[in-house]
């Protein structure tokens, strides 16, 4: 976090100086454990053998915060008879298709209750479509609600000590994960392991709270999803969620990468997480509600948020009779994540490709993939600020050096149009907790530079324009749109607010919305995105409210507007007990007020205002009138906290500690290796290392230095920073150095299936060999910020990774793989490929290619 | 000129007698350096903005001159930051005022070896010629048991984790109404 997050870090920091225990759990030793009372390094990718060693912790004592667990959570819940777990089933759980590598999570659910996942796979449950469902891959994973059919209340035993209640299932899960095994497995002590157990378990509870922070160090693996459920279980457990201090957080890396999934550029969402539509569940406006949306909960008024977000795009062409123009929406059938299109780019399955202030051909894994998919296309927008290599693949990329491609053969044809900066437009960022902040513009911008607003917009008009008077069907849901935004200045740049305004929403007279709540199913109300109605309330730019946090509280509600409804902690109805009385004075955030008769305190609310603790839900309630006062986690069709997860997941109820794709050790904790259910790509330039292999034995991660962002494009190419961190370099311990003849500060050469790339050396002892088993275990630090252009030049580290995804929300495994490192410069031009195909054929992997 | 002012003019005699021992602040200052201002003493405007590097979302100030950005600071107003940047932050300013910005279109036509100039108006209208065609051609009515898809698959979008909501709004929103389905993020990654 003091390397990526650094301004963020000055709170963990401020915490620390008030008597906070600080312990950085990470493979590498950075500036965050400098300053740490605790570094505790261990093996990149044994993640959920280690929360699951913690998880066995408080289970096997008893540690767990009883009265939070049993009142907000679904540890009493019996789960049905058919499930069998990891531990009957050699690694894998009931429902596992070997042939298909998937899963049917029939068998999972709770015992006389169907319920369904407020996240990730919304569709399992839809009983008639199943069977058919199985046929195909899952597709809207990632969105959010899938809340359908409720539950009749699920048989409970509230002395948790039913064999088959959540709390017992869990139990018995995750029984082998005892500290003696997570020692083994993570390259830990024992002793070291339970200084953290201590640790986190002694500060959770009534009086005291944990949080747990992360970044994509947890999300880049083949099992990303549930290493975030196997915190979410640990947090449940020590009640703190909900909480002020608690929590889980998850730092993301660009300035509105949350703002991107919320308003998302991403196949399988609309905005304000309601998935997509499926071809083969979605029918219609009715099938897709009854599919996705739930009946019990917030997700209950699905139908109002969609509806409001088609009559924003459609106006007056979406009414009651033709489903509110339903039918305007694309639908999936399968995966289309970035992978999957750019494996359709190679096979030139797919034409054009916009490439919009990010540089795949340096910043993504298995770059060599990315540029092959550039080199067969048609056509190739980028929009940036400098010459990245994404736009000049085709003169300079690696492919060109190694005489795999060759310019004159390359098709493409590129358009580079540059962008304006943050300073030359305003607009809104949200970020990573949740606060959208308004920028004003400064500048304008120079030359041919022009604003996403500004090019999106007019592209769309010119597009409108020339498919004017089209009488083709297809052509009805562009030309119904509505697209008329003022515009203001000589380049006629729409104007920002009225986009953020349409956003929010309208009431049927045309006043701004102030609340999601005011969404209606009928039609009479607009907005683009549920979750930041509000955000234009009073016709006021709440993301603009710059009151100075010198005068305000500490929770400082009154600078920019967070979703939803400007609550700062979400789930804060947790941090009362069943009574709505504070867990202790010290931990005191949002309370019930008697007298007055509503909920109350330092932060807004998550919950109905006007709802009493004791509030129980009369027979047959809906919506969120089916949520007792007690239930906590509004967006769950049951109010609780899933400890076991009886859908939503493509890979199984309760995280279990699978090892990355290419490691260099067995999987100590069950027999299946590596993740049953992960997604691959099977081509010639996406082999993979095999795993306990002696030609690829070293680990090696990429991450990101304080002095440089990403893919570079916005920072080797900055004298200061190029100065700061002017070369790119692999750290290795002194004890790997001596294995390979690494010399500090010399060049070194690291090999993989995919190529190989060279780097300076450093020999540090921040980097720790590692025992694991009877192995030890070197892992290689990779920063992975360079590329061929700018000042600051050097090989990219993500042309060592090959792509293998977590099930769940398709993303890659780049956190951890396997290696070869080798002393001295990597061979030049055609020897290269020559170099990396000895090492496919020593260990035995299939020949590489660019077909 | 007394002699007292002689030697109060002496940076060492300031030193040893003045209020800065360490000699890091006045007494260290000569008179070039007493003449210098910063730049944002004279800024025409200060205009509120975020960081645009990761998600903390700094606060910052930007200070502009006839109409020109002379530099960005840390917002001490702000909550999350208190007037904070870290080392990318601070090199905002030449983020902002980089020399090596490119500003005009460049174009590379298939096969070609060398970028060319374009005009702005021409290539917007090109790329929206090349979006109609790759619709079409990517077109997808129904799939082969009849159900409707109603999508392209001729053309997608990657980025940015940068942009701002607004803009990710009209890419998604324009891309339905095309029937693109292939929209993505760095937030896949
Ligand atoms: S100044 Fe640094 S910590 Fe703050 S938002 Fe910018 S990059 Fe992030």
């Amino acid at each position: 976090m003091a390397e990526a997050h650094p301004v963020g870090f000055q709170w963990v920091m401020e915490a620390k100086a008030r008597g906070a225990t600080v312990i950085h759990v990470d493979p590498r030793f950075t500036r965050t454990s400098a300053v740490a009372d605790l570094h505790v390094p261990f093996r990149a990718g044994a993640d959920i053998a280690f929360l699951g060693g913690l998880i066995h912790h408080v289970l096997e004592n008893e540690l767990d915060f009883r009265e939070y667990v049993t009142t907000f959570t679904n540890a009493a819940s019996l789960v049905g008879e058919d499930f069998l777990d990891t531990e009957d089933l050699a690694g894998v759980f009931s429902g596992y298709n070997h042939e298909t590598g998937r899963y049917d999570p029939i068998s999972w659910q709770m015992d006389g209750a169907y319920a369904a996942p407020a996240a990730g796979q919304r569709d399992h449950w839809e009983s008639e479509l199943r069977e058919e469902r199985a046929r195909f891959t899952s597709d809207t994973a990632g969105g959010a609600g899938d809340q359908a059919y409720a539950p009749a209340d699920p048989e409970r035993d509230d002395t948790l000590q039913h064999p088959r209640c959540v709390y017992q299932v869990l139990k018995r899960h995750y029984a082998r994960y005892t500290p003696e095994a997570v020692s083994q497995v993570c390259g830990m002590s024992v002793e070291q392991f339970l200084t953290v157990a201590d640790a986190i378990t002694k500060n959770s509870g009534r009086e005291r709270t944990t949080a747990w922070v992360y970044s994509v160090g947890w999300t880049h693996h083949s099992v990303g999803v549930q290493y975030i459920r196997a915190a979410a279980i640990l947090q449940t457990l020590l009640g703190n969620m909900g909480r002020p201090g608690g929590g889980i957080l998850a730092l993301r890396g660009h300035a509105s990468i949350q703002g991107s999934t919320d308003v998302p550029t991403l196949y399988d969402l609309l905005p304000g997480y309601i998935p997509m539509p499926n071809a083969h569940l979605h029918s219609d406006l009715q099938s897709f509600l009854d599919a996705d949306a739930a009946k019990t909960g917030f997700w209950g008024h699905m139908d109002a948020y969609l509806i409001s977000l088609l009559k924003a795009w459609w106006g007056d062409a979406a009414t009651a009779d033709n489903d509110f123009a339903f039918d305007y929406l694309p639908r999936l059938t399968g995966n289309h994540g970035t992978y999957g299109i750019v494996r359709d780019q190679i096979d030139r399955k797919t034409f054009g490709y916009f490439v919009v202030g990010e540089n795949p051909a340096i910043g993504h894994a298995n770059g060599k993939m990315q540029r092959l998919g550039l080199a067969n296309l048609e056509w190739l927008v980028v929009r940036d600020m400098q010459m990245i290599e994404t736009a000049t693949f085709w003169r300079d990329g690696p492919e060109i050096e190694t005489g795999e491609l060759r310019t004159e053969d390359i098709g493409t044809e590129v358009f580079y149009l540059p962008c304006a900066n943050h300073t030359e437009k305003s607009g809104t960022f949200t970020n990573t907790q949740r606060l959208l902040q308004w920028r004003r513009e400064a500048v304008h911008p120079p030359g041919d530079a022009r604003s996403e607003l500004h090019f999106y917009y007019h592209l769309g008009r010119k597009i409108r324009e020339k498919l004017a008077g089209s009488t083709d069907e297809r052509d009805r849901p562009l030309l119904d749109l509505t697209w008329d935004y003022p515009t203001f200045g000589v380049h006629s740049e729409p104007d920002p607010e009225s986009v953020l305004a349409e956003i929010n929403g309208f009431d049927a007279d045309g006043n701004h919305l102030s609340s999601y709540t005011q969404m209606k199913a009928d039609g009479s109300t607009s907005g683009g995105c549920w979750i930041y109605t509000g955000v234009y309330r009073d016709g006021v730019n709440q993301a603009d409210r710059r009151k100075p946090g010198s005068e305000q509280d500490w929770v400082a509600s009154e600078w920019g507007w967070a979703w939803p409804a400007n609550r700062r902690t979400l789930y804060n109805r947790a941090s009362a007990d069943a009574d709505g009385r504070p867990w202790s004075e010290r931990k005191a955030y949002v309370w019930w007020d008697e007298e007055a008769g509503r909920w109350t305190g330092h932060d807004i609310p998550d919950f109905e205002a006007g709802k009493p603790p004791s509030y129980r839900p009369p027979e047959g309630a809906t919506h969120e009138d089916a949520l007792s006062g007690t239930d906590a986690f509004i967006m769950q069709a049951d109010g609780k906290a899933w400890l076991y997860a009886p859908t939503g997941l493509a890979d199984g109820p309760m995280p279990t500690h699978y090892e990355p794709v290419e490691s260099p050790v067995a999987n100590m904790l069950h027999a299946e290796q590596d993740n049953p259910a992960r997604e691959d790509i099977v081509r010639a330039w996406n082999r993979l290392n095999p795993s306990m292999s002696d030609t690829y034995p070293y680990v090696f991660l990429t991450y990101r230095l304080t002095e440089h962002h990403t893919a570079g494009g916005m920072s080797r190419f900055l004298p200061y920073l190029a100065e700061l961190q002017p070369e790119f370099f692999c750290e290795v311990s002194p004890a790997l150095a001596q294995e390979r003849n690494l010399e500090h500060l010399g060049w070194a050469t690291l090999i993989s299936a995919r190529t190989a790339i060279e780097a300076r050396v450093v020999v540090t002892e921040r980097m720790k060999p590692l025992r694991i088993g009877d192995n030890v275990v070197h892992q290689i630090g990779l920063p992975y910020h360079w590329g061929s252009n700018g000042l600051s030049r050097g090989d990219p580290a993500n042309d060592l990774l090959g792509v293998v995804m977590d099930p769940n929300v398709h993303i890659q495994e780049s956190k951890v793989a396997t290696c070869d490192i080798q002393p001295g410069r990597r061979p030049r031009g055609p020897a290269l490929l020559e170099f990396v195909e000895s090492y496919r054929r020593k260990a035995g992997v299939e020949p590489g290619g660019i077909t | 000129m007394g002699a007292r002012t002689w030697l109060g003019e002496w940076p060492m005699f300031r030193q040893a007698t003045g209020p800065d021992p360490l000699g890091r602040g006045a007494a260290v200052q000569s008179p070039r350096t007493k003449a210098l201002e910063a730049r944002t003493r004279d800024a025409d405007e200060v205009v509120k903005s975020v960081c645009p590097y990761c998600a903390v979302g700094c606060g910052q100030n930007i200070y502009v001159r006839d109409g020109r950005i002379t530099q960005v600071e840390g917002d001490p107003d702000s909550p999350v930051s208190r007037g904070r940047l870290c080392p990318k932050g601070s090199a905002s300013t030449s983020l902002v005022t980089s020399p090596t910005r490119v500003t005009t279109v460049r174009y590379r036509r298939p096969y070609g070896t060398e970028w060319e100039d374009l005009d702005l108006d021409t290539a917007v209208d090109m790329i929206a010629d090349r979006v109609i065609d790759a619709r079409r051609r990517g077109w997808q009515d129904t799939d082969d048991e009849g159900r409707v898809l109603r999508r392209t698959l001729g053309f997608s979008s990657l980025g940015g984790a940068t942009l701002d909501n607004e803009e990710n709004y009209l890419i998604k929103k324009l891309f339905m109404a095309l029937g693109a389905i292939q929209v993505e993020n760095q937030a896949r990654i």
